[in-house]
Order: structure tokens, then C-alpha cells, then sequence
């Protein structure tokens, strides 16, 4: 299973080089050989004594990461339908897709997805399957922007992007939490201790996050609103991802966890609840699409929303109609997306306004394109699997069972789920007729088309064809795949073996009127359409989801620029002032927080009068400086508290720092004079009162700060110096009187090497500064 | 006399940072030096002042002004001079090349 999963990455190392022959042969023929292989080799593993299959290969065993591949039955659906539906994408697209288009880069996106998708479905440990779910999501956002020179595109990748990467993190946290609250990473693992995670304080949280994964993923209300913007993708793109596989993960998701969730009545109100909601509006909203790929974007919502809802019914019937309608789903809309590719790619319009008539012209597709539309809308033939499921899901939404039910919303839902059922029913019978009637028949728009119609080449027919086969066949035997694959899918999900036998004709049941309700009153509605679309223009109206997301954000940059604006204005003297804000609020704090304020007068050296005078001078001078406006007095005052600190170090009793400090205290007021003779002298200071009240607080309040913790850490001495061995063994070891010598050459030796590191790089520094000129636009 | 040093100390920083608030180089660069000079009185006041002679060995001295405090100013003073110098040479080449010592309008951000 390894070698299956990462088979297409493994090609798409080689796609490059295949790609220089696509003159000749297109490279979509050589990357159908892989889902090919893939989908042959688990076909095999079809059967009616079909077991579950586990493989583990070790990644990461220190964090308990590792390949496990999990195969049952949900898992093997999936496989085939991403590796079959994998293999006619390929072939569709080396007819769609011109040899003069950056084939190598499509087909390496599409691969890397493939593995992606294979990953997720067949990944039973849950970290693996977070970096499958992510991959999915990036190769997505390449395929979708795969004409990246079209803003469109961007818009919509980058929309796709957002929005299923915020579903992927929120899944990692429900993913994480789920570790940690069963102490293992494989699912399998997770779903035996249902009870206990349950049982958890954490598990709103967790079904919470792992749903928006799903949600998110899977295009559910109110996330729904990246699907229809991804259609700028490649047609062959929009039929792979986003209509039988990538959309789907977050069915899988669901479905795969369905064994810990549905335990919880949450579990049938979030899911049911948003999937039917999803239905509905989907579907009414669908209606009111243009664009052929714009309807169906929106009925894959619908759909993915009804294969949600029947998840979280939870009965045994549900499951298995949702397991149904997962594969009918899968043909009929690829199908009809491959043929709204071949409508675009013919007469070079999507736009059903422009389109008309084009039965007589297109027969075959125009014959594929009835099929699958009727079968999506659930027309009631015997030979259109979308019948079925549609059947099975009205008889499932009637059963509901509420019987242990806490809530009064869960009674309430399952008494609407019907109604609402049937809504989404009619809207999508509606839209269906619309799309293929509006296309396919009345009367011919030649003269609005960029390109004279005509049927399509045998090659791009060859996929929908095989599709149609599939959803005529299972309409024909709609137990086929029973007993030896669909239960086995089933029982995955629910837990125990599920086996249902699937009928035409069911009698006079329930189920059977709401079909008739649907199809008399979406034909009604189908037919009436104009008179009743100004509907539109009130509900949603303005109350797009687009427009939150884009209001979002725009809001989102807005903000964070003013925010950052506010603090980040350039001035230097802001800067200064909110560092040593934050200096003091710290250090304040925690003397107050800890009485760290300390007072010990016992062991002060004695006052003399000639140091308060040199303190004094120095004081008066420091403070001087703020008010002088020459700028050679400047220099000179600050002369004057060097000189003073030279003069305290004599008395300190610092002999060599005196002489230092005497020395470089003139050096510097010389280069102070050098310098600033160049510079413009000191100006009145033009700032405003505020300004100098606001420097006031800040100087006064850090000066005193300093002055706080050196009395403080004064009066808490609380272990003798070190100093005592520098000055015993300085003579003996260090073979020098001078202690401060001593430790600055031999002791700390190391100090002093960097220390004349620092005036060497300053002294280069000056000398780069006043040398080397940038002649404008010279070198 | 360690509370009027470490007054001093806090007066030396309190002029040092209001001349750093200023807008022109020449009082930015007047209140790093300030800045440094109340540092070093810092950590020479931290060192208990006056216990003894001066730390040059001696047979007849017993004690001795603590030695360490002393090296590490003796280094933080030709650090800071090499500090200061560069960043004399630096305001002197901005304000050339800008023409002006105006902070506020040595500012980077575009928006202004």
C-alpha cells in the first residue's frame, strides 16, 4: 500500500522528462498509468469476505508517527473512487488540455494530489493523516491557480487556500486533543476507546475542531464559499477535486470518526443539522448560477450536504444511503462536469444565457449530459442511480431515531429534516432541468458563441461515456456492488455488518410521494423559472457570504495595518519612550509585587564634604546640559561630569579608572568638538508642552528607577565578593601587584581581546563612514 | 555616601534619557555619554566605596578596594568610547547627507 499511495508522487518525479515529448505523445497518457495500476490493484481487493488490511511502515516511532495504512471498506471506496476517477481525469485532460499549456506542471500538481488524497483515505494514523489532508489542500491551491495568470484564479485559489487551511489547523487541534486524551495516534485505537473520549472534559472541543476540518473541507455552510470559486480551475480539475475526491475528504473525515462522534446527540444535530442547511440553500442558490460550472459547484454543495446530513442520522439505513450516494455521486457529477468542460471547450462560452440548442449538435454530449442530470435531479428511472439514493434518503430522513434524544433540538430537527429534505429536493430538480434544458435545448444562440459548435473528439467522450456507463449500470443492478463493497463500506462506518437490498419499486411508502411531490413541483417551478427568479434579488441579495468573506478580509489587513501604524509610526523618540515604559512597568511591578525594596543604612561609607561638592557639580552640570543651547557649552558641560566622575573614581580609590577616564573623557570632548563643529548648533526645542511633560515622566521615572534598585540591591548584599582570591592569588598566579591589571590581561584576559575588537571594528567603522562615498548612481 | 552616588547615579540617567528624547543627534549622542557615565558610577557604587586602598598590592595593606568592579568599568569605558565615537562620526555623516539632525525627519516610514 506504500508503494500504491506514493506511486504518483514517484511519477511525477519523471513528468518533466516525459513532458519533452508532448508533441508527440501528451503527457496525460503516461500519468494515467498510475491511478490505473493503482485502481487494478485494489479492485482485487473487492469481495464479499472482504477484511479490514493493515500495513505500518515506521516514519517517526519516537513521537509514535508512522505509516500505518488502515484498508477497510470506507477506505477501499474511496481508493477506487480517487484512483478510477483519477484515471478518466487523465485521460479527459490529455484531450481538454492543449500540448501548448504547462502540461508538466499540471500533471505534477495533479499526481502530488493524488498521493495527497490516497494518504488521507487510507491513513489510519492521525498525524500522517493531517500532512496527507494539508497536501491536499496545497495541490489544490496550485491546480486551482494552475492559470495563474488570470486574477480569478488567484482570487479563488488563494480563497480555497484560507479557507481549508483554517479547517486543517482547527483539525490538527482536534487531532492533538484526541492524542492526548487516548494516549495513541491511530484511529483504530481512538474508536475503541469511544466511551473514554466521550467521556472527556475536552470533547466539545474536540468534535468541535475536528468538524471544522470536515466542514470546511468538504464545502459546508457557511464554508461552502470557496467551491464555486475554485471553478477557474482547469476543467479536469473541477471534475477530480472538486466534485468526486478532495470534497469528499471531509465526508471521509466525518464518516471515519463517525464511530466516536455518534455517540454524542451534538453528533446529529451539528452534522444533520449544517448538512440539511447546506442542502437546501446550495441547491436554492444553485438556480440562480449562470455559469454551467457555477450550477454545478453549487449542487456538489448540495449534494456533499445531503451525503452529510444521511451521516448524521446515524441509522443504519442512512449510512448505507450515504455510502450510495457517495459513489452515484461520484459519477454523475464527474460526468457532467467533463461534459460542461466539453461544452466550453467547443463553443468557447460557459455561460448558459449564450448557450442553447446544442442537442442536435453535440448529440453525445448532449445524451451524457441528460443522463447525468437526471439522475442528479433523482428522476424516477430505473435506470439512474441518483433515483436510488435520493429514494433512500427521504426513507432515511423519515426514520430518524430521536428515541434517546435529550434535546428538544434534536426533536425538532428530526421533525423538519422531511420538509426540508424535500425543499432541497425541488431546487435541485429545478436547477438540474435548468441546466440541461437551458443548454441542450430551445433555440440556437450561434451568433453570441466565439466558436461554431460541434461534438466533441471521440478521445474527451471517452471519460463521461465510461462515467455514464457507471451511473446507467448501477441505475440497472443497483445491487451489484452490495454485498461484496458497499456493505463493507457501510459497516465501517457504522460499526456492525449492514446489508440492504435496493429496489425500484418500494410500494406506496412515504418516501415514494415525496419523490412525486418533487418532481410535479420542480417541474412546475422548472418551467415557470423566469417568473419566479426575482426572488433572487431579495434573498440572498446583499446577505452574500462572499461579501463576509471578502468584508473579512479586507477588514483583517485594514486592522493590522492600523495597528500597526499606530505603534510603528518611525519616530525614534516613540520607540524609546515605549521600551522604557516597559522597563519601568516590569521592574516596578515586581518590587512592589515582591517588596523588593530595601533600606540598610549599617554599612554606608561616611559622607565628606568634598565629594557632595563634586556630586553636586556634576548633577548641576548633567541637568545643565538639557538646557544649554550651545552646543560648545554642551560639550563642555558634559566635559565638566566626565572630569567629575574622573575626579570620584581618585577618591573611590581607582587609580587606573581615573587615568582611563581622564584620558578618553578628552579624547572625546576633542572628537565631540571636531565633530560638532560641522554639525548645526542646538536649537530651541520646538516640542509642544505634552511632549516635554510626557520626556519628563519617562527620564524622572527611570532615573529614579535606577536610583530605587541601587539602594535596593545595596542594602541586600547577600554573599561576600569574589574579589578576595584576585587579591590573594594576583601576586603568586598572576605575578602582578596590580590587581585591576591583573584581571584584565590574565585573569579576564578574554574580556579585554573583545574589548579591543570592539576599537578596532569602531575605528574601521570611522574610517568607512568618513572614506568610502556611494557616488550617486556611479558603481 | 553609597545613597548620594546612587542618586547621582539616578540623576546622571535621568538627564541621559531626557536628552535621548530629544529630536536632535547632537542631544541624542550628549545623553548616551551621560547614560554611560551614570552606568559606570552604577557599578562602582554596587562595590561598597572607600573599604580600603587602592587595589595595588602592598605588604603592609590589609584591605583593598574591591578590584573587579574597577576592571570590568576599565572595560565598559573603552567600550563605550569606541561606541561613542562611531556614533559621533555616524550623526555627523547623517546630518551631511540628509541634511539635517532632525530625527523626525530622518524618519523611514513611507507613509509620512
Amino acid at each position: 500500500m506504500l508503494f500504491a499511495v506514493f506511486l504518483p508522487v514517484l511519477l511525477a518525479l519523471f513528468i518533466p522528462l516525459l513532458s519533452k515529448w508532448k508533441d508527440k505523445i501528451h503527457t496525460g497518457f503516461f500519468v494515467m498509468l498510475a491511478p490505473l495500476a493503482i485502481f487494478i490493484y485494489f479492485v482485487s481487493f473487492i469481495g464479499t469476505d472482504f477484511e479490514p488490511v493493515t500495513q505500518s511502515y515506521n516514519w517517526i516511532p519516537s513521537l509514535d508517527i508512522s505509516f500505518d495504512f488502515y484498508l477497510d471498506g470506507l477506505s477501499l471506496l474511496f481508493v477506487l473512487l480517487i484512483s478510477g476517477i483519477g484515471t478518466l481525469v487523465a485521460l479527459y485532460s490529455a484531450y481538454y488540455l492543449h500540448g501548448s499549456e504547462r502540461l508538466h506542471e499540471f500533471y505534477v500538481y495533479l499526481l502530488l494530489f493524488m498521493t495527497a488524497m490516497f494518504g488521507v483515505v487510507l491513513s489510519d494514523n492521525v498525524f500522517v493523516l493531517y500532512s496527507f489532508w494539508e497536501l491536499t489542500s496545497i495541490s489544490s491551491f496550485l491546480l486551482i491557480g494552475y492559470w495563474n495568470f488570470k486574477e480569478r484564479s488567484r482570487y479563488g485559489a488563494l480563497k480555497s487556500m484560507l479557507i481549508t487551511v483554517f479547517g486543517g489547523l482547527s483539525m490538527l487541534g482536534g487531532l492533538i486533543l484526541l492524542t492526548v486524551e487516548t494516549n495513541t495516534t491511530s484511529i483504530q485505537e481512538m474508536i475503541a476507546q469511544a466511551d473514554v473520549i466521550l467521556s472527556s472534559n475536552y470533547f466539545g472541543l474536540i468534535f468541535t475542531l475536528i468538524i471544522i476540518g470536515a466542514f470546511t473541507k468538504s464545502a459546508q455552510f457557511p464554508f461552502h464559499i470557496w467551491l464555486p470559486d475554485a471553478m477557474e480551475a482547469p476543467t479536469p480539475v473541477s471534475a477530480y477535486l472538486h466534485s468526486a475526491t478532495m470534497v469528499k475528504a471531509g465526508i471521509f473525515l466525518v464518516a471515519r470518526f463517525t464511530p466516536i462522534f455518534s455517540g454524542s446527540e451534538w453528533f446529529f444535530i451539528i452534522v444533520s443539522g449544517i448538512g440539511i442547511l447546506t442542502l437546501c440553500w446550495a441547491s436554492y442558490v444553485a438556480v440562480r448560477q449562470t455559469d454551467l460550472k457555477g450550477i454545478l459547484a453549487f449542487s456538489t454543495i448540495s449534494q456533499l450536504g445531503m451525503i452529510m446530513a444521511m451521516l448524521g442520522f446515524g441509522t443504519k439505513a442512512a449510512i448505507y444511503a450515504a455510502v450510495f450516494h457517495i459513489l452515484n455521486h461520484a459519477t454523475f457529477k464527474g460526468s457532467l462536469f467533463m461534459v460542461a468542460g466539453i461544452v466550453d471547450h467547443e463553443t468557447g462560452s460557459r455561460d448558459i444565457r449564450k448557450l442553447g440548442g446544442l442537442a442536435t449538435l453535440m448529440p453525445i454530449s448532449a445524451t451524457l449530459a441528460f443522463f447525468g442530470t437526471f439522475s442528479m435531479a433523482g428522476v424516477p428511472l430505473p435506470f439512474l442511480n441518483g433515483f436510488y439514493s435520493k429514494e433512500k434518503f427521504f426513507d432515511a430522513s423519515l426514520h430518524i431515531d430521536v428515541a434517546n434524544a435529550n434535546l428538544w433540538i434534536s426533536e425538532v430537527l428530526a421533525q423538519a429534516i422531511p420538509y426540508l429534505a424535500v425543499f432541497g429536493s425541488i431546487f435541485t430538480f429545478v436547477y438540474s432541468m435548468y441546466l440541461v434544458f437551458g443548454t441542450f435545448t430551445g433555440e440556437k444562440k450561434l451568433d453570441q458563441l466565439p466558436v461554431k459548435p460541434h461534438e466533441a473528439p471521440i478521445g474527451m467522450l471517452i471519460s463521461p461515456i465510461v462515467l455514464v456507463l457507471g451511473v446507467v449500470i448501477i441505475g440497472l443492478f443497483p445491487n451489484l456492488f452490495n454485498n461484496s463493497f458497499l456493505a463493507h463500506t457501510a459497516e465501517a462506518i457504522y460499526g456492525e455488518p449492514v446489508v440492504t437490498d435496493i429496489h425500484f419499486w418500494h410500494g406506496l411508502i412515504p418516501a415514494f410521494y415525496m419523490s412525486v411531490v418533487v418532481v410535479v413541483v420542480g417541474a412546475i417551478l422548472a418551467i415557470i423559472r423566469k417568473s419566479w427568479s426575482g426572488i433572487y434579488s431579495f434573498i440572498p441579495g446583499k446577505l452574500s457570504f462572499n461579501k463576509v468573506y471578502d468584508y473579512l478580509l479586507d477588514q483583517s489587513e485594514k486592522t493590522s495595518r492600523k495597528i500597526t501604524n499606530s505603534y510603528m509610526n518611525g519616530s525614534l523618540r516613540r520607540y524609546m519612550i515605549l521600551i522604557l515604559s516597559a522597563i519601568m512597568v516590569c521592574t516596578f511591578t515586581v518590587i512592589f509585587l515582591t517588596n523588593g525594596f530595601a533600606w540598610d543604612t549599617s554599612d554606608l561609607a561616611p559622607i565628606t564634604l568634598h565629594e557632595v561638592l563634586i556630586a553636586l557639580a556634576m548633577a548641576i552640570a548633567a541637568i545643565s546640559t538639557i538646557f544649554t543651547k550651545n552646543k560648545i557649552a554642551a560639550i563642555l558641560i558634559l566635559g565638566v561630569v566626565g572630569y567629575g566622575l574622573a575626579l570620584l573614581f581618585v577618591l573611590y580609590r581607582a587609580p587606573d579608572l581615573a587615568l582611563t577616564q581622564l584620558v578618553v573623557e578628552t579624547i572625546t570632548v576633542a572628537l565631540f568638538l571636531l565633530c560638532f563643529y560641522h554639525l548645526p548648533n542646538l536649537r530651541e526645542r520646538t516640542e509642544l508642552t505634552s511632549q516635554k511633560l510626557t520626556n519628563a515622566v519617562i527620564s524622572i521615572g527611570f532615573g529614579l528607577l535606577m536610583t530605587v534598585v541601587a539602594i535596593s540591591s545595596h542594602s541586600t548584599k547577600l554573599f561576600d565578593t569574589i574579589s578576595g582570591y584576585f587579591l590573594e592569588t594576583s601576586h603568586d598566579i598572576g605575578g602582578g601587584d596590580n590587581v585591576v591589571n591583573v584581571i584584565l590581561v590574565d585573569m579576564r584576559g578574554i574580556d579585554t581581546l573583545f574589548e579591543i575588537v570592539v576599537l578596532g571594528i569602531a575605528a574601521l567603522g570611522i574610517y568607512g563612514l568618513i572614506k568610502l562615498r556611494d557616488k550617486k548612481g556611479a558603481e | 555616601m553609597e545613597i548620594i552616588m546612587s542618586i547621582l547615579a539616578g540623576v546622571l540617567f535621568t538627564t541621559g534619557v531626557y536628552n535621548l528624547l530629544q529630536k536632535q543627534l547632537l542631544r541624542i549622542v550628549i545623553g548616551t555619554a551621560l547614560i554611560s557615565h551614570g552606568a559606570h558610577l552604577f557599578i562602582l557604587t554596587m562595590s561598597k566605596l572607600k573599604r580600603g586602598a587602592p587595589p595595588i598590592l602592598d605588604y603592609d595593606i590589609k584591605d583593598y578596594a574591591d578590584p573587579l568592579p574597577q576592571a570590568l568599568i576599565l572595560t565598559s569605558i573603552v567600550i563605550s568610547f569606541g561606541v561613542t565615537s562611531l556614533l559621533l562620526v555616524l550623526a555627523y555623516r547623517a546630518s551631511k547627507e540628509n541634511g539635517t539632525d532632525n530625527m523626525e525627519k530622518l524618519r523611514g516610514n513611507e507613509n509620512d
